[in-house]
């Protein structure tokens, strides 16, 4: 079943590409504005690059949160989900991963192209794409939770943006973090640690913590 | 309708973009993942009539809504070939009522036991003998009609097999439009849609929440002899309806709210 709702959710992420492209051209779009608005000073592009990156990144992903389940919640498939003999932490774990196969790895795949504009080396940019490859994940699961907590809630949007900020925010300090110190000639081990530690601890807890908040929120 | 054409011709996978092939591709690979691993039988669907010892109740159950009480100490027992239709006016908690019976919503007071056993800590084996059908259908506009009848049969635990599907919908009216997206059909033809979901997942309780809303006459008829069937094989409803229902088979209980 975990892999039968991936599937459905790629299939109606391809038959409404308008919602997921929205989410990637914004992402392009603030990515490009910077070097453009702050003009061609190649040190500073170089310092702000990762920074840059990232938040962009955090934010395009915020934007997709909320058709993460109210879509499901108002067709009533939600309830047909919570009334699975299903495991719900597994389904969820499954949306979860569709949201991050559609929202953040066409970000990791499309950072190192848009990097070039920042003039990062190329060793520089393949630490962008590893630590965005291993936190788009931890954002797309944290934000599941935020989701569910804010389900069918008028002006959900910004709570979810106010629920899920704070637990995005190590995951912005260590992946940006990560790019700065490779650069600084540190190497970025460290901080992919702590990025890897953080995937797996969102992995094990996001998932069961969702279907609790979606319970709550369908009463 | 202007728009349909477009939207039809917007789904094709040729079209040159590369987030489409890439989406396509992960499509592909969690596809062959569904049907090389993964499509062994999840779950044991044991026939009905093994189960005829199955039984539902609820003991003086309380229904809150902020400060009203819709319901005080309704109390009722169902057991296999039996219906229950619950009566009331607009705003008297049926839906409520259905809703705690499947779990999704708490009773203030009271509990509720299958087989003995309170639900909640029964979940697993109570969603296994349950269908819930809602006011909304659970049918997404994006997806075929045989699409979303696999992907909810496939929820309930069932393993969706296609022709079983295609006859569901053969029964429910719906030969030639398997394969048309459920945004163009009509509120009448959704409903029969998540009605087929009852033939395909083959449990033994039927929570049906106005069922019949949107059917034509025929369709109200079949339903009754889909009602019947399932009552003579020892299955159980519990069913809210405005309309009066006509069933010969099985005993038919009165439950009346407020």
């Amino acid at each position: 079943m975990f892999f039968r709702i991936i599937q459905r959710d790629l299939l109606l992420a391809m038959r409404r590409r308008s919602d997921v492209l929205t989410t990637l051209f914004f992402f392009v779009i603030v990515v490009s504005l910077f070097p453009l608005g702050v003009g061609p000073e190649m040190k500073m592009l170089r310092l702000m690059a990762p920074g840059v990156v990232w938040v962009a990144a955090l934010l395009a992903s915020m934007l997709s949160l909320g058709r993460l389940f109210s879509g499901d919640y108002q067709d009533g498939t939600l309830e047909q989900m919570l009334l699975s003999p299903q495991s719900l932490p597994s389904l969820v774990l499954g949306k979860a991963l569709a949201h991050w196969l559609v929202t953040g790895l066409p970000l990791v795949l499309m950072a190192p192209v848009l990097g070039l504009q920042y003039d990062l080396p190329a060793d520089a940019l393949v630490v962008l794409a590893l630590s965005l490859l291993l936190g788009t994940p931890v954002l797309s699961l944290i934000g599941a939770i935020g989701a569910a907590l804010t389900l069918g809630l008028r002006g959900g949007g910004v709570l979810v943006s106010l629920l899920v900020l704070p637990l995005y925010i190590p995951v912005l300090i260590f992946g940006a973090g990560a790019v700065e110190a490779n650069t600084a000639g540190l190497g970025a081990g460290a901080h992919m640690s702590v990025l890897g530690a953080f995937l797996l601890v969102s992995i094990t807890l996001a998932p069961w913590a969702t279907s609790v908040s979606l319970r709550v929120s369908m009463e | 309708m202007s728009r349909l054409p477009r939207e039809t011709q917007n789904h094709s996978p040729a079209e040159p973009d590369c987030f489409v092939h890439f989406v396509h591709i992960a499509y592909l690979l969690s596809s062959m993942a569904v049907n090389s691993v993964f499509d062994i039988p999840l779950g044991y669907n044991a026939p009905f009539s093994a189960l005829s010892n199955d039984m539902l109740q609820g003991n003086r159950l309380t229904c809150l809504r902020g400060d009203r009480r819709l319901f005080k100490d309704v109390s009722f027992s169902l057991e296999a070939g039996q219906l229950i239709q619950v009566h009331g006016p607009n705003g008297s908690g049926k839906t409520s009522l259905l809703r705690m019976l499947c779990g999704l919503a708490v009773p203030a007071q009271g509990e509720i036991l299958w087989q003995g056993e309170n639900i909640k800590t029964i979940r697993e084996t109570y969603y296994r003998a349950m269908t819930y059908l809602g006011h909304l259908g659970g049918i997404k506009d994006d997806l075929t009609v045989m699409e979303n009848l696999s992907v909810s049969t496939a929820l309930a635990g069932a393993v969706p097999d296609q022709q079983k599907a295609a006859e569901a919908l053969r029964v429910m009216g719906l030969t030639g439009r398997e394969w048309l997206p459920a945004r163009v059909l009509s509120q009448g033809q959704r409903r029969r849609v998540a009605l087929a979901r009852l033939l395909t997942c083959e449990t033994t309780l039927w929570i049906l929440d106005e069922p019949l809303a949107a059917l034509d006459v025929a369709a109200v008829r079949l339903m009754q002899d889909l009602l019947e069937q399932h009552l003579g094989r020892g299955g159980m409803v519990v069913i809210t309806t405005h309309q009066d229902i006509d069933i010969t088979t099985g005993t038919v209980h009165r439950l009346q709210l407020a």
